[in-house]
Parts: structure tokens; C-alpha cells; sequence
């Protein structure tokens, strides 16, 4: 395997390099888009992928009402007390039903949040931004069901789209005043007289050394700094009095150290660009293990690499991503078609590489969690672990009827399709062959859809599949070819 | 919102191309395939090694349950002290050992029955040398069955990797509910069939045309003889493991309780193995999770719901095998990856801690208290120091009711725990 991170030469940038650039970075493309994109050649494909205009106005945000879920006013307040004193029950529980019916209007915001978001996976003209946001997702994994409060979900998915390709150190900054953050991780109870080490423990195992890089005791420590981290209303707030003013000693370093400064220390460590260079290689490059002794060494040394370019770059992720996505080592043929697509890439990745209508955003967003892939509530805060935990024997069938929704139509909750129904018309795939015999065809689709790699044997089935059909090659047997294709093993890669 | 069970059904009527499908339940394909997938398409047999009248269920309470509220140490005075707002008053505990003071929450009054019925047990004080209070790293630990590296492969599945052999189909050896395969129960070899609901374990492709499951069959076939561990191969043996078991599983859950069930998400699960353990597939294991134990806030309401499930999913469970004539046969254990600090914290909750009990259901098992309760006074750092390993639980449960040597899964022998009476 070519571990070098040294660029291509320019001409073997072809479109089979376009496609892998495009399945990795964003969640793929249809045939013009990768035509396009090889036509630039390496350089300019590449800046084009990182070239991210500022954050989407607020005009395409969701239906988020801010006050949904917000603290009890002073009047609502002493009416609880009241009716708890005097015993009434009456009004006990109809300011309970009141407390019940925002929780439910809530769930219907996270609803909401979800169709959003994957609409703006399948539509965004900048999807290099929407995977990193979720990587940062699955990173700084926080979970509406214990955050309970969309708004506060909404305003972290923000803050990542906000410093998706920008500086690590910066976000890991911005995440340890994210009110979901606080919340999640119980820190808006992180007080001086009694501590709570949820936030710091998670800080240093998941968000930036990894497990063995530090001890108990710098736990305790960091917890004291972290005190006085609070949340009133949406906001992240400093409640000077019950933080810690006294010194802690956090790795070595003794100084009377507040949560700032605690990320900070921990940003200084040796064990933290190599944390980040791993879950950036996870994410974009191949399927290794997350603890870095198990990674093979030729993958470890390209994550060392990329480790000192983070620390040189002052954690800017950017420059990190733009010498990859050019390197010999990302178009190894031992990296492409070897990754295991994530829910949200198989499902965006299909509706944009395919071009199939998107269909109901609220069909896709429930597959991706009976796909594992819950959007806002992810397992639990070590995030999603990718790779082959995406992959069992429920999940694969998932994936499948996924797709075959995707490309067919067929509402999952009825029992009959007509083919009328799956308005789409997929000979636009086939805008770049005059052919329209079964063998090209087929060949056509296969190289697009699974990769040029793809070896005879596997095309085989699908050949004589296209052969069979009586009338050729028309819509119709486009749609259970490409059906098929998406049903094959090789699909679930990239 | 739509329902996402809604991807697989099991009839269609269709018009234009599409016609009602008539797939045969087994493949065609696996009945020509190679000397060890032809098994499947017979009668299968079960694993040598494992009887067959035997079968573990195992039930993850995943958050780390409070050991403390759960089994109950109101005769040590530090409970109360340390507890100011969540200990319970001895009134209103289930009291189990007057002696040393220990009861249970009140919530688990049917597991209280059960004990009088010979039917469950409590260990107190379960955990291992040096606790983890991580989840994750601590639920490795519970899962791999080794405190030193908790990486590798699954206690069940190494346990269950030595009853595999050349003309023995393990494909349904194992299964787990939930939307991932716990480690517990990946081996080097076995892996567990894994599903959250059975309505969305098949292909709806098929359901297009009868010539798309041809196809697709051919096309999810391995040949003969691949042993490859490059991904593509990987997703192609789940595939026809999926296909396997697609069939006998839905088959299975389709049948209706003899009894009935409570309506919480513990018992869901548990209709459906009690459904499957009846169907008679030759899976030996089965692996539910429950979660919601990580009360860090606010506890007492949370914790008392959390194990009012557990407790009536548990009871109506073995109600359910005993009408259908298969309590004999299941032995479940309940665990969670640590029990929690002994004192509470500022918010009404409490954090991670060590030490807690464990549960065992079935007629095997020595009914009633097993162990000593973890001192209250003599603490590790405010912790419970743990009185049994929980891998010798393990080594019980694996020789002496699995037969399978627990050296295997274990890495070295353990005393066994004195939880079961076979």
C-alpha cells in the first residue's frame, strides 16, 4: 500500500478518481458531476470540495422554536409550589399536562430537525460540510433524549457547521460552553462543593486523548475546573460562585485552571492531534480500529503524519483534508472501494449519485436509526463507532429496502406500487454511452455505482438479468437494475 | 410519523410489472451451495457441546444500575447517611434478610415471587479487581470477560466459537435484539443474528418482480469455499446469514403468546425470544439490553420505573415458558456494567461507581440472597469494594449449565460462584 501523502500526478486524475473523491469527501455524485470534476483535474476538484462559502443564512433553517422547552417563569413556579402545599391536585396536574404537551411539541421539532437535516445532506451544494458535521456529530456526541430540548440540538449542529473544516482546537473550545453539551453530559450540576466528573471524564476518553492518556486523579482535577460551567435558558452562563477557584493540577499542570483552560491542557498534550488525526482518518480514509496500537503500522504512520500537520496547523483541519484527498495514499487501490458507507452517506449518497426524487424525508430520516444512525441521538457520547458495527443482518436488509425505496418508490407502509409512482426516469444515467445492448449497460452502471474495480465475475447475474428482459433496456428494467446493483454487497462500500 | 417497520411486508399486491410474490422460504440457492450451507436447508441440527434443552438469555441494563437502591443494605447505617435523599425507608422495602439488613425495592415485588418460587437469585457485590467507571470501557470488560485488555472478542462468543465444527451450521447459534451486536457475543467465528424488529428483516426488492430475487439471490451468494476478511466479503456472509434466518425468525414471532405481556419495551423483547425459544431454532443464546440506569439527576422516580420493568418483564417472561412448557430450559442473567457511588450526588442522582448485584432467573438457579453485602464502612475510595468476580458467575453459568469449558472464554479458571443447583 502506498502510504505516501505526496499528491498524484495530475493525469491520473480520471473520472474513477473523481468518483472516490466524491464518495469520500461528500456523499458522492451523478455522472455529470464527476465528468465535471475530472475535467478540473486534482487541484481545483479538490478546492472545490473545500471551498466553503460561510455557514447557510438563516433562511433554510428549520421550524425551531427557541422557547419550546424553557425554564419555568417566577408565576408559573410559585403555582407549582401552592398547589404541592395545599394539596391540589387539580392544578398540580394541569401544569404537568402543560410541562407534558411542550416535551410533545418538542418531539415534533426533532422531527423536524431530522428532515431537515437530511434533506440539506441530498441537497447541499457544499457536502464536504455536512459529512464533517457529522463527524463532529458522532466526535462531541450529545443525545436529545437526555438533552430534551431540540433547540439546544439545533444550536450544536450549528456550532459544527460553523467550524466544520475550521480549527479543532477552536471547536473543542466552543463544545465545552455548548449548552446541549452541558447538559448531556451533567454539568449544569458540575458545582465546587460537590463535583461532577462526567464532562471531564468524557473530555479527555472521547473528545481529545483517548483512553491511557491520562489518570483518575487528572478526572477529579479537571472536574474542578469544569465547575461552574452552567446553562440558563439556551445559554451557555458562568456561575462564579459555585466554580472552583482553588489551583488544580490537570497533567502535570498546576495553576488555578477554569474549564478554558482545562481544554486547553488538554489540547497541548502529544495524545490529542493523534486522537483527532485517527477519527479524521476513520471518517474519511478506511475502516481501522479506534484504538491506534490496533491500527495496521503502514495506516498508523500516515495518522502520525497527519497528527504533526493538526499540531504544525494549529489544529486547522483543512489544510489536513486538502493534502489527503490529493494523496497517493487516499487513491491506493487498497483504500478505494474498501469503506464502509455510514447510513446517512448510503441514503444522501444514493438520492444524489442516482439523482432519484428524495421521496418523504421522514421515511429516510426513521430508516437511518433502524439503520443504527439516529441523527441527535446517537448511542451514546462515544458517538457512532462506523465501519463494520454498521453491518448486521438486520441492518443490511435495511439498507437494501432503503434504496429500493429510493430508486422505485414504493412507500414502505403500503402494499401496492404501480411503477408509475416511482417518477423517475434513470436513462439520463446512461446520457454518456450510445449503446443501449444489455453488456454495456450494465458495465456503464456498474462502474458508476460500484467502481471500475468491480470484477467480472459480479457483473455476471446482472448481465444475464438485462439479457432476460424482453424489451431491452427501458426505464422500467433500468429501475430493477439499478435496484439490484444497490442490493449488491459491493454497494454497501465506497 | 411513518413507521420505519414499515420497510419489509411480507405480501404486496402489485400491479404493472410487479406480481405477489411466491418465494420459497429457503433459497434455492443454498441448497447447491457448499457441504456446510447444504445443512441449512434440512432440518438444523444444534451445537454439539451445548445441550439442547438449554438455553441463556442474557439481559444488559445498560447506564450502570444502582446497586444500592436495588438491593437494599437498610441495616448497614451508612446507607441512610450517605443516601439523605434516596434511600428508601425500611417500611417500604421488601425484606429479604432481616439479619445483616437487606431488602429490595419495593419495585421488585415479582421478583420477590419468583424467589419464593425457586425461580430467581440475587449476588450481591459483583464486580472485578481495579473498576473501570467508564461505560464503555467497563461494559468491554463485562462483555469480553477480561479486565486486563478489554478489546477482543465476546464471552459468549468465545465461549460459543469452541461448539463450532465443520458440519455444525452456527448461523442461528446466537441472537441478539437491538440495533447493534453487542460485543458479549461476537467470537472470532460466531456472530450473532441481530435484529430490531422481525417485520424489517428481509429484502423488499423481492416484492418488484420475481426475477429481481433471483438475481438478487446470485448476487448475495459467496462462492464456495470464501473465507476472505477484506469488507466485500464480510457484507456477503451477513447477507446470507440474513437470508438464513430471515424466515425462521419471522415465522417464529408470528406466533402468539400463550400469555400475556406487560406493554413496556423489556417485555417486547422478551415476547419474542419466549416466542423463538418456542419455535424450537437451534439458538442457544439470546442477548437483550435495557437502557436508562445512567441517573445522574433526579433519580428516585427514574430508577423505580427502570426497575418495574425489568421486574414484570422478567416475571412474565418465565410465566409465558412455563405455559409453554420451556421454563426447564432457560436460565437468564442480568447484569450492568457497575453499580454507583454510595453517595448520592448534589442533583438527586448518583454517580459511576463499582460494584452491584446481579440476577439470575430460572429453575437452575439457587433461589434466594448469594454472597455478602459490600461493606458500607471499609470503602475504595468511596466505592464498593466487590465481593464475587462476575467472571465466576460467568464460569458457572458456562460449565456448568452451557457445558462448555469456561477456560475458553475466560482465559484461566474461575471458582465458580455458587448461583446454580445443576
Amino acid at each position: 500500500m502506498d502510504t505516501s501523502l505526496t499528491p498524484i500526478p495530475p493525469r491520473e486524475f480520471a473520472p474513477a478518481q473523481a468518483r472516490h473523491l466524491l464518495l469520500r469527501a461528500g456523499f458522492g455524485g451523478g455522472p455529470k458531476e464527476i465528468a465535471r470534476l475530472a475535467e478540473s483535474g486534482l487541484d481545483r476538484a479538490v478546492r472545490s470540495m473545500l471551498d466553503q462559502p460561510p455557514a447557510p443564512s438563516t433562511d433554510s433553517a428549520p421550524p425551531i422554536d427557541p422557547d419550546v422547552i424553557r425554564p419555568l417563569t417566577e408565576k408559573e413556579r410559585s403555582q407549582f409550589a401552592k398547589a404541592k402545599r395545599n394539596k391540589d391536585e387539580a392544578s398540580r396536574s394541569a401544569l404537568r399536562r402543560l410541562i407534558n404537551e411542550r416535551r410533545s411539541q418538542d418531539r415534533r421539532m426533532l422531527g423536524d430537525l431530522r428532515r431537515w437535516w437530511v434533506g440539506l445532506m441530498i441537497d447541499t451544494p457544499i457536502p464536504l460540510r455536512e459529512n464533517l458535521v457529522l463527524l463532529w456529530h458522532s466526535h462531541f456526541a450529545s443525545r436529545h433524549r437526555n438533552v430534551r430540548d431540540t433547540f439546544l440540538m439545533y444550536q450544536q449542529n450549528q456550532l459544527f457547521r460553523q467550524h466544520a473544516d475550521g480549527s479543532f482546537a477552536e471547536l473543542a473550545r466552543a463544545v465545552v460552553r455548548d449548552p446541549a453539551m452541558l447538559k448531556f453530559l451533567n454539568n449544569d450540576q458540575n458545582n465546587k462543593r460537590k463535583p461532577n466528573e462526567n464532562l471531564a471524564r468524557e473530555f479527555m476518553e472521547l473528545f481529545t486523548l483517548g483512553e491511557g492518556n491520562y489518570a483518575e486523579e487528572d478526572i477529579k482535577q479537571g472536574a474542578r475546573a469544569l465547575t461552574g460551567y452552567h446553562v440558563e435558558d439556551n445559554d451557555f452562563v458562568f456561575h462564579e460562585r459555585r466554580h472552583d477557584r482553588d489551583k488544580k493540577t490537570v497533567l502535570g499542570k498546576t495553576a488555578r485552571l477554569d474549564g478554558d483552560d482545562f481544554v486547553d491542557v488538554l489540547l497541548d498534550q502529544p495524545a490529542c492531534p493523534r486522537y483527532v488525526a485517527l477519527k479524521l482518518y476513520r471518517h474519511f480514509v478506511a475502516d481501522v480500529s479506534d484504538q491506534i496500537d490496533d491500527v495496521p503500522s503502514p495506516n498508523r504512520s500516515v495518522i502520525q503524519r497527519m497528527a504533526s500537520m493538526l499540531r504544525k496547523n494549529g489544529y486547522q483541519v483543512a489544510p489536513v483534508l486538502q493534502t489527503l484527498f490529493k494523496s497517493k495514499h487516499f487513491y491506493d487501490p487498497k483504500i478505494v472501494g474498501q469503506k464502509i458507507k455510514s447510513p446517512a452517506q448510503l441514503v444522501a449518497g444514493t438520492a444524489r449519485t442516482l439523482g432519484t426524487p428524495t421521496r418523504s424525508l421522514g421515511t429516510l430520516s426513521d430508516a437511518l436509526r433502524a439503520m443504527g444512525q439516529d441523527l441527535f441521538d446517537p448511542p451514546s457520547v462515544a458517538g457512532w463507532n462506523g465501519g463494520r458495527s454498521w453491518i448486521n443482518t438486520s441492518t443490511l436488509f435495511t439498507r437494501q429496502n432503503v434504496c429500493t425505496y429510493l430508486v422505485t418508490g414504493k412507500d414502505p407502509r403500503k402494499k401496492k406500487w404501480n411503477r408509475k409512482q416511482a417518477g423517475y426516469d434513470p436513462m439520463h444515467l446512461l446520457a454518456d454511452i450510445d449503446s443501449r445492448e444489455p453488456k454495456p449497460v450494465v458495465d456503464h452502471l456498474v462502474d458508476f455505482m460500484l467502481g471500475e474495480h468491480t470484477p467480472a465475475p459480479r457483473r455476471e447475474p446482472l448481465y444475464k438479468f438485462m439479457q432476460d428482459r424482453s424489451k431491452g433496456v427501458t426505464p422500467d428494467s433500468m429501475i430493477a437494475l439499478l435496484t439490484l446493483v444497490a442490493a449488491m454487497p459491493e454497494y454497501q462500500l465506497c | 410519523m411513518p413507521d420505519p417497520s414499515a420497510y419489509t411486508r411480507r405480501q404486496f399486491i402489485h400491479s404493472g410489472l410487479a406480481m405477489v410474490s411466491t418465494v420459497a422460504s429457503v433459497p434455492v440457492f443454498l441448497s447447491r451451495s457448499s457441504d456446510v450451507m447444504a445443512q441449512t436447508s434440512g432440518p438444523l441440527p444444534s451445537n454439539p457441546g451445548i445441550p439442547d434443552d438449554r438455553i441463556l438469555v442474557v439481559v444488559q441494563l445498560s447506564g450502570g444500575n444502582d446497586g444500592l437502591n436495588t438491593v437494599i443494605p437498610f441495616g448497614l447505617d451508612n446507607y441512610y447517611k450517605n443516601r439523605p435523599a434516596l434511600a428508601l425507608r425500611q417500611n417500604d422495602l421488601i425484606q429479604l434478610d432481616t439479619n445483616t439488613g437487606i431488602g429490595l425495592h419495593p419495585a421488585l415485588r415479582p421478583i420477590h415471587e419468583m424467589i419464593g418460587d425457586g425461580l430467581a437469585t440475587v449476588v450481591q457485590g459483583v464486580g472485578y479487581p481495579n473498576p473501570i467507571r467508564s461505560h464503555f470501557a467497563s461494559m468491554d470488560v463485562w462483555h469480553t470477560g477480561d479486565t486486563l485488555s478489554n478489546k477482543g472478542h465476546g464471552w459468549v462468543g468465545k465461549a460459543m466459537d469452541t461448539t463450532r465444527s465443520k458440519n455444525n451450521d452456527t448461523s442461528l447459534a446466537c441472537i441478539s435484539l437491538g440495533p447493534q451486536a453487542p460485543l458479549a457475543t461476537q467470537g472470532k467465528h460466531i456472530k450473532p443474528v441481530t435484529f430490531d424488529r422481525p417485520e424489517m428483516f428481509r429484502w423488499a426488492g423481492r416484492d418488484l418482480h420475481p426475477a429481481l430475487g433471483k438475481t438478487y439471490d446470485q448476487l448475495n451468494t459467496p462462492p464456495t469455499h470464501q473465507n476472505n476478511n477484506d469488507p466485500a466479503s464480510f457484507i456477503l456472509r451477513t447477507a446470507l446469514d440474513a437470508q438464513v434466518a430471515s424466515d425462521r425468525v419471522r415465522r417464529a414471532v408470528d406466533q402468539r403468546p400463550a400469555t400475556s405481556f406487560p406493554g413496556n419495551s423489556l417485555s417486547r423483547q422478551l415476547q419474542m425470544i419466549a416466542a423463538m425459544i418456542r419455535a424450537d431454532l437451534p439458538t442457544r443464546v439470546y442477548y437483550v439490553a435495557m437502557g436508562g440506569f445512567d441517573t445522574h439527576a433526579n433519580q428516585a422516580g427514574q430508577h423505580a420505573r427502570l426497575l418495574d420493568e425489568f421486574a414484570t418483564a422478567m416475571s412474565a417472561f418465565y410465566r409465558e415458558l412455563e405455559a409453554t412448557g420451556h421454563q426447564q430450559c432457560v436460565l437468564t442473567a442480568a447484569f450492568s456494567e457497575f453499580g454507583r457511588r454510595v453517595q448520592q450526588n448534589a442533583s438527586g442522582g448518583t454517580d459511576h461507581g463499582t460494584a452491584g448485584p446481579m440476577f439470575l432467573f430460572g429453575p437452575q438457579v439457587n433461589p434466594g440472597l448469594i454472597g455478602e453485602h459490600p461493606s458500607l464502612t471499609d470503602l475504595d475510595d468511596g466505592d464498593l469494594r466487590h465481593h464475587t468476580d462476575f467472571r465466576s458467575v460467568y464460569a458457572s453459568i458456562l460449565d456448568n449449565w452451557m457445558k462448555i469449558d469456561s477456560t475458553a472464554a475466560l482465559g484461566k479458571p474461575f471458582k465458580h460462584a455458587n448461583v446454580l443447583r445443576v
